[in-house]
């Protein structure tokens, strides 16, 4: 008899060992790739340091710069709203606590169920929001590719799933509970393949612009 | 005999006054069920008008591959409680833990019960049944599998009680090395009802049976088959420690401040969220407590695979696996394919770079 439970056992047993291995190993390989692989020695003499500017860069690319707040706020703010609302989800949910705690031997409290609740659904409304954006604003739409689409999908549905399980909309609850897992399994896998390497390669990519700009001695 | 056909023959209204049970004691049964079953108020009349007609049905327990467990939580239903009499108001007609005869005398009751009652008896089973080989586990004489599919050919419906007849339960656990089996995996042309539990809660057994003496028929079931009266809502929905878990305030340990000021067992490994049951609003031990009531977290028992769904104390969200070691390993591997593809890049470049042929101004000229 397949049961809910036995399809929760799977997500949570085997299912989550194939993410986890496709998840570290395409992550470490895709960063080390950028790593060794360097940039082209420059032989030009250096007119300021590169560490402080690098490292600035990494922190003030964080603020939105001023023209394009201007020219797209929705775009600016949609984003701010939903990787905070993300990151609330992901790290300040107390079961997502234990989870890191048993994986990482890492541990810190958590905020009341209800308060992450909350920002779930706000979060949840702003992707929604985003993708109509992304699908009627011309230019959005343009510039937008299958991978795109793909990566809003892998990144909803594991905070729709949350939002479903949280609330227990889908009984029995085991069934539920396994679907939002298996959703995260799938971001997991897809994330080294796709633009969602950026939660690892921002930094790499601020700090060459920060440095590079430093050794020439100029603000970046 | 005389005196048992005349019971036989007996309503259970009429049972229970000879028993000195009060018509307000009767009613106040017949309130309990009807709320217990979901029932609105004005059905009370029309449960007690029901089960004062109701005659004794024949049941027969057969217990498989089972502790007993299942008989002992019955037994232990607060005696003398009007749960006990319904009890007594039914014909238990084969049981063999609980009856007195032995042998080929309780074989011959059984079978009398099922030629007497063709079509109309109840058939419960505790236990699993074993598929591996049928000498695993038998009674005079006779495989687990051969006496249910006797005993059930001739019944009404089925009643599953406990998790190892509802889902396989501990016998099926993994390796299941008797090739455990629940009531539903074998029966498929009789109404089942999964009564799971490891035990299941006694009223609720008695309840089952209640509705089938109320209204001819068996209660409506969920997904998994169990009575959706009772087995509707989590024990997390029904908690009376969820305002913690909605707080975000969690016992740590079994006895730091959490745990002493009642907050919530989540981190304790308590798996209410996923365990569906009557415990929180039922209780046990006549309405004292309840597993989480007294400081540790729901097994999920009622559960199917509740045995292999973990470790009971690891939060319901963390995956079952080494993941500390796969992942490590996995670091590893990925460390050293990183490093190869990166050394294949910049030898790729380099040799680019080799490649690479210095085109003056003088060669283009020459060129054109």
């Amino acid at each position: 008899m397949t049961t809910p439970t036995d399809f929760l056992l799977w997500v949570r047993g085997p299912g989550f060992d194939i993410a986890l291995v496709v998840f570290i190993l395409g992550v470490i390989i895709r960063l080390l790739e950028v790593l060794v692989l360097g940039r082209k020695h420059d032989y030009s003499e250096p007119r300021g340091g590169e560490l402080g500017p690098g490292l600035k860069t990494v922190v003030t690319r964080t603020l939105p710069e001023t023209g394009s707040f201007k020219r797209a706020p929705f775009t600016v703010i949609g984003g701010y709203i939903w990787h905070i609302g993300f990151f609330i989800s992901l790290f300040l949910f107390v079961p997502h606590i234990e989870l890191i705690n048993a994986t990482l031997g890492l541990s810190w409290p958590g905020i009341a169920s209800n308060l992450v609740d909350a920002v779930a659904a706000v979060t949840i409304v702003t992707l929604i929001a985003m993708l109509f954006s992304r699908l009627t604003h011309p230019v959005k739409r343009y510039l937008s590719g299958p991978e795109d689409y793909l990566t809003w999908l892998v990144t909803f549905l594991p905070m729709l799933t949350g939002y479903l399980a949280y609330h227990r909309m889908i009984d029995p609850y085991p069934l539920v509970l396994g679907l939002h897992i298996l959703s995260v399994e799938v971001l997991m896998i897809v994330f080294p393949f796709t633009k969602l390497m950026h939660a690892f390669t921002f930094f790499i990519a601020r700090w060459y612009n920060g440095a590079m700009s430093g050794r020439r001695g100029v603000q970046s | 005999m005389a005196d048992h056909m005349k019971r036989f023959r007996q309503t259970l209204g009429e049972s229970l006054r000879e028993r000195g049970v009060s018509r307000r004691g009767f009613l106040k049964y017949c309130t309990a069920t009807a709320s217990m079953m979901a029932l609105p108020p004005t059905m009370v009349p029309a449960v007690a008008a029901a089960l004062e007609k109701a005659k004794r049905p024949s049941v027969i327990w057969l217990s498989f591959q089972e502790c007993t467990g299942c008989t002992e939580s019955i037994t232990r239903s607060h005696s003398p409680s009007l749960e006990n009499l319904i009890f007594d108001h039914i014909s238990l007609d084969y049981h063999h833990t609980l009856q007195v005869a032995s042998g080929d005398a309780a074989e011959a009751a059984r079978e009398a019960a099922m030629h007497e009652n063709e079509g109309k008896y109840l058939v419960v089973v505790d236990g699993s049944i074993p598929l591996g080989n049928p000498g695993f586990s038998t009674i005079a004489g006779i495989s687990n599998l051969q006496m249910m599919e006797e005993t059930v050919a001739g019944a009404a419906a089925v009643i599953a009680v406990g998790s190892c007849a509802a889902f396989g339960g501990l016998p099926q656990a993994n390796p299941n090395p008797t090739g455990a089996a629940s009531v539903s995996d074998i029966v498929h042309d009789k109404p089942v009802v999964n009564v799971s539990g490891c035990p299941p809660i006694p009223t609720v057994i008695t309840g089952v049976l209640a509705h089938f003496l109320t209204f001819g028929s068996l209660p409506e079931l969920d997904a998994l088959g169990r009575p959706m009266v009772f087995y509707g809502q989590s024990i997390h929905d029904r908690c009376y420690r969820r305002p913690f878990y909605d707080k975000g305030l969690f016992a740590e340990t079994f006895d730091d401040e959490g745990a002493r000021k009642g907050w919530c067992l989540y981190r304790l490994g308590c798996k209410g969220p996923m365990a569906y049951n009557a415990c929180a609003t039922t209780k046990w031990n006549q309405g004292v407590s309840w597993p989480v009531e007294s400081g540790h977290g729901c097994l999920g028992c009622s559960e199917p695979d509740f045995w292999d769904a973990g470790g009971f104390y690891n939060a319901l969200s963390i995956p079952d696996s080494d993941i500390i070691r796969n992942a490590g390993i996995v670091t590893a591997a990925g460390v050293a394919l990183g490093a190869a593809a990166g050394a294949l890049n910049r030898s790729t470049r380099a040799k680019a770079a080799a490649k690479h042929e210095t085109v003056t101004i003088d060669d283009l000229d020459r060129k054109s």
